[in-house]
């Protein structure tokens, strides 16, 4: 055989690598999540045969369903939001091997009959099959769910893989999640644990790693040396719409710095890993995290949206949007400088901002490289040298561009910056993937690598707590910004002399 | 999925050269970010040029109006006439109606070309100008032409064909090889078994299932009529994945082909049967048989391959492995994506079934 020795010698050269007979069960199977974004992306693995060559899916809720009215209401989803029109056949063939538990998730006749289930599939498929519980529901109930698993022993099963998808949020402060991760992991293992951080299956921010690591062209400029400053932005144009119970629970630090803007500052930052397994990304990250010294409260900017003008229609301000307290003092907006304090990036100011409501939809990372140290060129009559900026857009024109200086046609050595740019959407043919197709796939494989490991999550929070006192001490106090403008005025504060934001 | 499109901007010339051909795209795709469509980003993925018969050039620009978002970002299709004397262009612009996410719509441009048999021994200086310069570049030729194939091989790393278009089975891999050795080749053959290969690999992955591949003694694989080359490489995967060394295939009564490969621990049967009920090009399914008496066996079904697998006591589990079929139109897109990506294991497999045939 060609494979090394115990390897699958038949692998090599597939582009979709096996993933073991599985059953997966979703708790929370009637909810948004699983309706949008988890039945269609189970369905387009099945179109592509990337599911398991044998498996079944099991729904866990509180509703009081038949198998055949939740199969109903899974094909229903699948058609409404599946980014490609279901084939009627692969649907059946999925549907038929979909089942459903009613039960409140503390109740333990809920895990005795999803026990029996997962036994009547392996029964009916003569092996043991993997078991994946994904746990899309409040994060009030993941450890509840976590430990009725092990009460009833589904936490464990001979000859086959146990694993454990917990979404956001893991925990809403440090403690929170310390306390999570001991209760997980007093059921599991952590290799059996995958935290969800959907952003990781973004192609775009996976290709964050491959533009770093894969171009010899930027190594030597990545450092102290050479770049001025870093800004990250994750902007939405949109409200809060029907989600204020959560994201008046949970703010905009919560919501999206403390994973989704941290992950991207840690891919920007991290040392190349020797190779890119699940735990040689992550020690490079958590490395990372750990050397940021959490921001004094004067390095921090929060703020909510007032009534303003969104596309030329008037919107409302945030304590006036549907089931927002009135003496809500959540943020929509949060701003924050940090530092990685660490032999690469000592004295280099990263600028974190995320914000509902703002003038556009962006997410992206904005490298400006320190100016050039000498100019020979006279500046009058143009708008003059500016630094290299290197932005790399995370959504929604996914894609790199560079500023650079050029001469303006002319007698006279004028200067102004011009965009070399590249778009992803130009340069390849395929559609991605929906970052949950990737991250259930890999789950269900058991490559942790676009999870969050336990002491990643801490070391999250770690950063992120002081704000969070700190804020709640009224440090620095709640601003307010117009919706559909750039943020709030005083977001400036927060730059060093000279820096100032990128227009979003 | 057809590709919706927005707007198409054409230009036409009889009797015309390449560098007014040229001069005539790059003014039209100025005028294409000028336009309606001012926001449309010409895609730079992939120059593909297509030889064809001008007979069939119609159907042939169906085929590749059919592959959905598998579109080359230039394509240049020659359609050769033996008599003529002159070259007839046509330069189209398409800027593709469903837009990206982002807003961002990109356009693609489509050079057809009416030339004559005389021009064929020339074709590398027509078509050098008319591709897009360090993009990757594949030749197809679904009509033969392997003059022209050889002619333009310099202009190109990829070639794309269609091992099954070739009646007679040893020509088709004596031809793909003698590719092979100028070329990276993608070929529709190959990629016809490529959800066989997933399955065959998948069957075998879990550790307690592994140790059976050493134990295998018997694969029948079932093809169309015409699609024999599709299974032969597909026993030719496993003979080089396998480390088995092949012998040659003999014809049966049945008009199956049979032979036996050796491996480690004795030889494997190895049998290419014909599925005369099978209505589409490629595979129709395949049984293992190993030491210890398993049987598994996959075939086309409704919503994916039906597999069964039987067991020495006569144990048997049936079940559907999902998956849709990607039709013709779909393997050919996939054949257009694939001049993007190197599948190590195909020239393997390919050795290992001229072995077979020879």
């Amino acid at each position: 055989m060609t494979a090394a020795a115990g390897g699958n010698p038949l692998v090599e050269g597939l582009e979709r690598l096996p993933v073991g007979p599985t059953t997966l069960t979703i708790f929370g199977a009637t909810g948004d999540l699983a309706r949008r974004k988890l039945l269609p992306a189970l369905y387009n693995l099945a179109h592509d045969g990337a599911l398991p060559e044998r498996f079944n899916l099991i729904g866990v809720s509180r509703g009081d369903e038949s198998h055949d009215a939740y199969r109903a209401m899974a094909r229903e989803a699948i058609c409404r939001f599946s980014r490609r029109r279901p084939d009627p056949k692969v649907l059946d063939a999925l549907l038929e091997n979909v089942r459903y538990v009613a039960g409140t998730f503390g109740e333990a006749e809920t895990y005795a009959r999803l026990g029996e289930l997962l036994a009547e599939f392996d029964e009916v498929d003569g092996v043991p099959l993997n078991r994946a519980f994904y746990l899309s529901t409040s994060p009030a109930f993941f450890p509840v769910i976590v430990e009725q698993l092990g009460a009833h022993g589904l936490a464990r099963h001979d000859h086959a893989e146990v694993r454990v998808i917990i979404e956001k949020p893991f925990g809403t402060n440090g403690r929170e999640a310390r306390e999570l991760n001991r209760r997980v992991l007093s059921v599991f293992e952590e290799p059996q644990v995958f935290r969800i951080d959907h952003y990781l299956g973004k192609e775009t921010v996976q290709n964050v790693m491959a533009f770093r690591f894969a171009n010899g062209l930027f190594e030597p400029i990545w450092n102290r040396n050479y770049i001025d400053r870093v800004e990250i932005t994750a902007a939405e144009d949109v409200g809060i719409g029907t989600r204020a119970g959560y994201y008046d629970a949970a703010g905009a630090l919560r919501d999206l710095v403390q994973n989704h803007l941290l992950q991207l500052l840690c891919l920007l930052c991290m040392e190349p890993p020797v190779r890119f397994q699940a735990d040689e990304v992550r020690d490079e990250k958590v490395k990372v995290l750990r050397a940021i010294t959490p921001p004094a409260p004067e390095h921090t900017v929060r703020a909510r949206y007032t009534a303003g003008t969104e596309g030329g229609e008037d919107v409302p301000g945030y304590l006036e949007e549907e089931g927002v307290p009135p003496d809500s003092q959540t943020e929509t907006y949060a701003a924050l400088r940090l530092e990685v304090d660490n032999w690469r990036w000592n004295g280099v100011p990263f600028y974190l901002r995320t914000g509902k409501r703002l003038a556009r939809k962006v997410t992206e990372i904005a490298i400006t490289l320190k100016p050039v140290p000498h100019l020979a060129f006279e500046q009058a009559g143009s708008v003059g040298v500016q630094p290299n900026q290197l932005v790399y857009t995370v959504q929604p024109n996914e894609g790199v561009s560079l500023s650079l200086g050029a001469k303006i046609p002319g007698t006279r050595m004028a200067i102004r910056p011009v965009q070399m740019e590249f778009l992803y959407g130009t340069a390849f043919m395929s559609q991605s993937p929906e970052a949950y197709e990737r991250l259930i796939t890999d789950a269900m494989r058991g490559d942790a690598t676009l999870f969050t490991r336990n002491d990643e999550v801490e070391a999250q929070w770690r950063v992120i707590d002081p704000i969070l006192d700190a804020w709640a001490a009224g440090e620095p106090p709640l601003d307010t910004y117009e919706a559909g403008s750039q943020g709030p005025d005083t977001a400036s504060r927060i730059m060093d002399p000279g820096d100032r934001w990128r227009a979003i | 999925m057809t590709a919706l499109v927005a707007s198409d901007r054409t230009w036409f010339e009889r009797d015309t050269t390449p560098a007014a051909i040229e001069a005539a795209l790059r003014r039209l795709l100025v005028e294409s970010r000028h336009g309606e469509h001012s926001g449309a980003i010409p895609a730079r993925v992939l120059n593909l040029v297509t030889v064809v018969d001008r007979q069939w050039r119609g159907e042939i620009e169906n085929r590749l109006e059919r592959v959905g978002r598998y579109h080359a970002s230039r394509t240049v299709l020659l359609a050769v006439e033996p008599r003529r004397t002159t070259i007839d262009a046509r330069a189209t612009v398409h800027v593709d109606a469903e837009p990206h996410p982002s807003g961002m719509t990109t356009a693609r441009e489509h050079l057809v070309l009416d030339v004559g048999a005389e021009h064929v021994e020339h074709l590398a200086t027509i078509v050098d100008p008319l591709v897009v310069t360090d993009l990757p570049t594949m030749l197809w030729a679904p009509h033969g032409h392997a003059e022209a194939i050889d002619e333009l091989l310099p202009l190109a790393q990829v070639v794309l064909l269609d091992s099954v278009d070739e009646p007679d089975l040893e020509d088709a891999l004596a031809r793909a090889r003698a590719l092979a050795r100028r070329a990276y080749v993608v070929d529709l053959a190959w990629l016809r078994s490529t959800p066989w290969r997933e399955r065959i690999a998948g069957a075998f992955d879990p550790p307690a299932e592994r140790a059976r591949l050493a134990t295998i003694a018997a694969v029948e694989v079932r093809h169309h009529p015409d699609s024999a080359v599709a299974g032969v490489l597909l026993l030719g995967w496993l003979c080089a994945r396998l480390g088995w060394r092949p012998g040659a295939l003999a014809a049966r009564r049945d008009r199956a082909l049979e032979g036996r490969a050796r491996a480690r621990r004795g030889e494997v049967r190895l049998v290419l049967r014909p599925a005369p009920e099978q209505p589409v090009r490629g595979l129709a399914g395949l049984t293992i048989e190993t030491g210890d008496g398993t049987v598994l066996r996959l075939d086309r079904g409704e919503g994916g391959l039906r597999a069964e697998r039987v067991t020495r006591r006569g144990g048997r589990r049936t079940w559907t492995v999902l998956g849709a079929s990607r039709g013709e139109p779909g393997i050919l897109g996939e054949g257009i994506r694939q001049a993007l990506l190197r599948d190590p294991t195909y020239r393997p497999a390919l050795d290992a079934a001229a072995e077979m045939v020879a």
